[in-house]
């Protein structure tokens, strides 16, 4: 029996599955980058594509514990990070030099992350087919 | 634009959307499912409850792939499938079903 | 690859993780506040050198102009292109990565 036509099938295989690679440089409040960049993540992961997400510079902030925002009254989106297993994007990865000179370490996330140096991330970043900053 | 319910006043965006999920009722809640012409029964509060839980710990309303995906881990196969949540929310599960839920619209959804 | 930076060395990271990132054979290209990096005869010039002899480093002609920064005063080696140079140099490399 037919389905209707606008019901989608169940996993659709991806055809064309492109390696994306989305670079956050950005602390999370003082600006709407943080924001639109996960917006971004999260619309490319409905699409079934090999994403990486990477945290460097301020935007390792981003992803730190204890994010309190009812004071300041803006929404504390850090909890979203934890959706992005589901969306199956699982490569998040920071920049060991940028944790390091903020006295971070990989306990610090409220997601599992890997830690790499600059010099292993660039070795990432040349093999994407699509790199967006935020 | 808003709804008003009970004396109470609820702002919704261009397309139904409420603005401030907190003001969510159940009482909202049917009168938006009846605006949809959806009969509430068990099944959809199923739904309905499980996109506020998710919306509670993640902050977003899940794209369409990851609620079918998360309602197989939660419910089974036999729920956690496109076809049972069309059924069930004919004009697509992620749009409808969130708006019944007070949710916003979900990211790049369909 | 193409790395892109427009903002300027004083106010931001970009270029310096720019720099952290650019590997042998690949090209950078100024525009925008980014262009103020190229100047001699100031902080970042030693720096910015050394990227530019490590590097192909390359640099917005008509934002350098709108910015009153001369051609003599561009550090040696790095090339002024026009805005039909960007486009060929995004077309020409592989991967672009702007470093907003």
């Amino acid at each position: 029996m037919a389905e209707p036509v606008d019901i989608p099938e169940d996993d659709e295989p991806g055809e064309d599955v492109k390696k994306f690679m989305f670079v956050n440089r950005r602390a999370p409040y003082g600006t709407i980058y943080a924001l639109e960049g996960l917006e971004m993540v999260l619309i490319t992961g409905a699409f079934d594509q090999d994403v990486s997400v990477v945290f460097m510079d301020d935007g390792v902030f981003q992803i730190v514990k204890g994010q309190d925002t009812k004071a300041v009254n803006m929404k504390n989106f850090s909890p979203t990070y934890r959706a992005l297993e589901g969306y199956d994007i699982d490569k998040l990865y920071v920049e060991r030099e940028s944790i390091e000179a903020r006295g971070l370490t990989a306990e610090d996330f409220v997601v599992p992350v890997k830690v790499l140096s600059a010099a292993e991330l660039a070795g990432l970043m040349a093999e994407q087919h699509v790199i967006i900053s935020a | 634009m808003a709804y008003e319910i009970n004396g109470q006043t609820i702002e919704h965006d261009e397309e139904g959307f409420i603005t401030d999920v907190s003001q969510w009722t159940k009482e909202l809640a049917d009168y938006l499912a009846e605006k949809e012409t959806i009969n509430m029964t068990p099944e959809h509060w199923e739904v309905v409850n499980f996109l506020r839980g998710y919306y509670n710990e993640y902050q977003i309303a899940p794209a369409i792939r990851v609620l079918v995906k998360q309602m197989k881990v939660a419910f089974g196969p036999e729920k956690g499938n496109n076809k049972y949540l069309y059924e069930l929310f004919p004009y697509g599960p992620a749009k409808q079903a969130c708006k019944i839920a007070g949710l916003p619209k979900p990211t790049g959804c369909i | 690859m193409l790395h892109t930076v427009n903002k300027s060395p004083f106010e931001r990271t970009a270029l310096a993780t720019c720099l952290r990132y650019a590997r042998e054979g690949d090209s950078i290209l100024l525009y925008e506040d980014g262009v103020y990096a190229v100047r001699k005869a100031q902080s970042t010039t030693a720096d910015v050198a050394a990227a530019a002899a490590k590097f192909k480093l390359f640099v917005l002609g008509p934002d350098l102009d709108a910015r009153g920064v001369r051609p003599d005063q561009v550090i040696d080696g790095i090339r002024i292109v026009d805005y039909g140079g960007f486009v060929d140099l995004a077309a020409e490399n592989g991967p672009v990565q702007a470093w907003l």
